[in-house]
């Protein structure tokens, strides 16, 4: 182990010498501090500007049911224009536009449309109550109570369980897929090819990385779909299966270089013990190097899942994007990641919509965020250790 | 007796020691195998992609525009994508490359390693290499757009109710991507920086620099390839990003280039999105969507391999060093 006093690194960081003189230059380092705070206070801004928006709907404060209570024309001058406005669902320019004559049409014309539905009990179902993100509901038409992810419909229903399990559908499959292949890819890279293959094999896996998630997904539309469909002879071209192994082989570089980065940081002494007492060199990786490293694999595979579940082009073209409860890997699913892509152009700011793909952006952070913290301290610790016994 | 029996005999031929029993050799194949399924499934795309769009990517095909058919095969090009990804990655660098390098510059030469701000700082960089690029599409929209751009339409100019900033634009989706790239600069910028041998700092103190001259002068003109290497990742990763601009500046269909800062901007890679699920017929759109694709790998890999070689280079430079 260093020591401190010899490290000539460790005596770097203490040098302070000629600050006194040169006030500017001391003005410049705290400047330095400031700037390196700045990854700190981009994830915060992350969590409150991402979290924000969704604040109304996680604490129940915002109502999307169909018809709301009626205002009657004869109130239009008692009511405030913002309550008006929010009440004919009208943009602030298109509210501007109208005079008042057509402003008591579309009253007129909401409070009959209001008497009609009020016969339809769905109408007055608040969607976006956490009862109805979670548990299913029986909607009228339909034979027993349902999951249903149908944002754009007279009744806006956002039931997130169907899009939950599509992203775990299809992230299974690429871990699946992904895991074993990166991980003994891994292990051949650092421990049993020669040095020399080793500097060409390590790029030309991560170069894998270097493909853009709109080139995968290009390539599953274009080309693995259609293959799969021809070798498996399953019905639905887009499916939870192509996607999953799309989203593999992005998942890929990142399992493979971080699981790599563990098993090479296995001290060299650990491995020549295992030689010089007669093993060969598969068993010392099999059985004294992965050992060694395993908390670096574990937090491979979660990082590979944190990426998996956060991938958003690759899923959004080869998935189908049918938000469908199924358990089959061959049914055309519909993600997370898809639906905020697919649908936020379409809504409204600050409208219920809106606010619910941010609060699915919400629960994707936190997921990821677990992930990383998780994968940041195991491979933390692994690091020390390692460093402790070399 | 021949080399060959006598190695055997004496049990000292590394190569039947390194393969050992069926078993091990069985296992190393398999690892092996699994290697190459890796590399050939990359052949296999990069193949297959620059099959089908070497024919279409013409010389004209890269200088005209999109024209009003973009979906047309005789006129069809990609001039308006390949200036909107440069023009929104050079502004993205801008912005990236200073913020990493400094922080970089702080982790590695002020911060002590033991305190747990710079734990902190180190966690949230991993953690921001972690964000799904979608939750930075929403970051870009919900802070720099209606925050950031809001604030700004009502500084500039409170009376005029068409916004200017608050709305999807070039340099939004340029800050969306910096702030995605910028793990990839400072984790290259470190590690070029732990790459300079302490002496050469100490030398220059000892001829009466002080701590920042030492930086200034000294250390970061040593670090510059490793600087260079995080910036063209940056460069690279950002370049084929798609789902942080979808929200934040980048357009289907543009007449003219983007000539202020507010515009939004056509792109390389949300035109093979748009190219591979909106085209009418695909099998008629087929050779300008692979020509497309093929395009964008050029740039970004191009990019990439650039980066890789650098840091072998830095690497071996390291190993020389100790």
């Amino acid at each position: 182990m260093k020591s401190t006093a010899q490290d000539p690194a460790a005596r770097w960081l203490t040098v302070r010498r000629g600050q006194h003189r040169r006030p500017w230059e001391w003005v410049a380092e705290k400047l330095i501090f400031c700037v390196a705070l700045s990854a700190i206070i981009v994830v915060l801004l992350i969590f409150v500007f991402v979290g924000k928006e969704s604040i109304p709907i996680m604490f129940g404060r915002t109502t999307s049911a169909a018809i709301q209570d009626i205002i009657r024309v004869e109130d239009f001058d008692t009511t405030s224009p913002a309550r008006l406005r929010k009440y004919l669902d009208l943009s602030e320019q298109q509210y501007k536009d109208l005079d008042r004559e057509a402003k008591l049409e579309l009253m007129s014309l909401k409070a009959e449309a209001g008497k009609e539905a009020a016969n339809d009990k769905d109408a007055r179902v608040n969607t976006v109550a956490w009862r109805h993100l979670l548990l299913p509901y029986q909607w009228s038409g339909y034979d027993h109570p349902e999951y249903i992810w149908q944002p754009i419909s007279m009744i806006h229903k956002y039931n997130i369980i169907p899009l939950l399990i599509g992203s775990l559908k299809a992230t299974l499959v690429a871990l699946l897929f992904a895991v074993p292949i990166s991980l003994a890819a891994a292990i051949y890279v650092s421990q049993l090819a020669s040095p020399r293959w080793r500097e060409w094999l390590k790029p030309g896996i991560e170069l894998l990385a270097g493909i853009p998630s709109v080139v995968l997904g290009f390539f599953a539309l274009l080309v693995m779909a259609t293959l799969f469909q021809n070798v498996f002879g399953y019905e639905s071209r887009l499916n939870a299966f192509v996607a999953g192994i799309a989203l593999g082989l992005a998942i890929i570089p990142v399992v493979f270089s971080i699981a790599e980065d563990a098993l090479t940081s296995v001290p060299a002494s650990y491995i020549q013990g295992a030689l010089a007492l007669g093993s060969t060199r598969w068993q010392a990786a099999w059985k004294i190097v992965l050992p060694a490293a395993i908390p670096g694999v574990f937090a491979a595979v979660v990082l590979g899942f944190g990426r998996g579940i956060g991938e958003t082009m690759v899923v959004l073209m080869a998935s189908g994007n049918a938000s469908i409860m199924s358990a089959s890997l061959f049914d055309s699913t519909r993600t997370i990641t898809a639906t905020i892509a697919a649908e936020l152009a379409e809504t409204v700011f600050g409208e219920h919509h809106y606010q619910m793909l941010f609060l699915l952006g919400t629960l994707l952070f936190a997921v990821t965020f677990v992930a990383n913290m998780i994968a940041d301290q195991v491979i933390h610790r692994l690091k020390k250790r390692m460093e402790g016994k070399a | 007796m021949n080399r060959a029996a006598l190695s055997s005999q004496t049990g000292c031929n590394p190569f039947a020691r390194v393969h050992g029993d069926a078993t091990s050799r069985i296992w190393t194949g398999l690892t092996l195998g699994s290697t190459l399924v890796i590399l050939g499934i990359l052949a296999l795309i990069l193949g297959n992609i620059a099959w089908n769009g070497l024919p279409g990517l013409s010389f004209r095909f890269l200088i005209s525009g999109a024209d009003k058919d973009m979906f047309d095969v005789e006129k069809a090009g990609v001039l308006p994508m390949i200036v909107g990804t440069a023009a929104r990655v050079i502004l993205m660098s801008l912005f990236v490359i200073p913020i990493g390098v400094v922080t970089a510059i702080y982790l590695n030469e002020y911060a002590k390693s033991t305190s747990k701000l710079t734990r902190f700082i180190r966690a949230a960089v991993n953690n921001l290499a972690g964000v799904p690029s979608i939750v930075f599409g929403l970051f870009g929209l919900g802070f720099f757009i209606h925050f950031a751009g809001g604030s700004l339409d009502l500084l500039l100019n409170p009376k005029n109710s068409e916004p200017v900033w608050g709305k999807p634009g070039i340099l939004w989706a340029s800050l969306t991507l910096a702030v995605m790239t910028m793990p990839l600069v400072i984790v290259a910028t470190e590690e070029s920086l732990k790459a300079i041998t302490p002496g050469l700092r100490d030398a220059s103190l000892a001829l009466g620099a002080t701590k920042l001259e030492t930086i200034r002068k000294v250390v970061l003109p040593q670090a510059l390839p490793g600087i260079l290497t995080g910036g063209i990742l940056a460069v690279s990763r950002a370049s084929g990003e798609v789902a942080p601009i979808l929200f934040t500046g980048a357009a289907y269909y543009m007449a003219h280039y983007p000539h202020s800062l507010s515009d939004q901007f056509m792109d390389l890679g949300y035109h093979v999105f748009i190219l591979s699920t909106q085209s009418p017929n695909i099998d008629q759109t087929r050779p300008i969507l692979y020509a497309t694709v093929l395009a964008l790998l050029l740039l970004t890999f191009t990019l990439n391999i650039m980066a890789i070689l650098l840091r072998a280079k830095i690497r071996k430079g390291m190993r020389a060093g100790h």
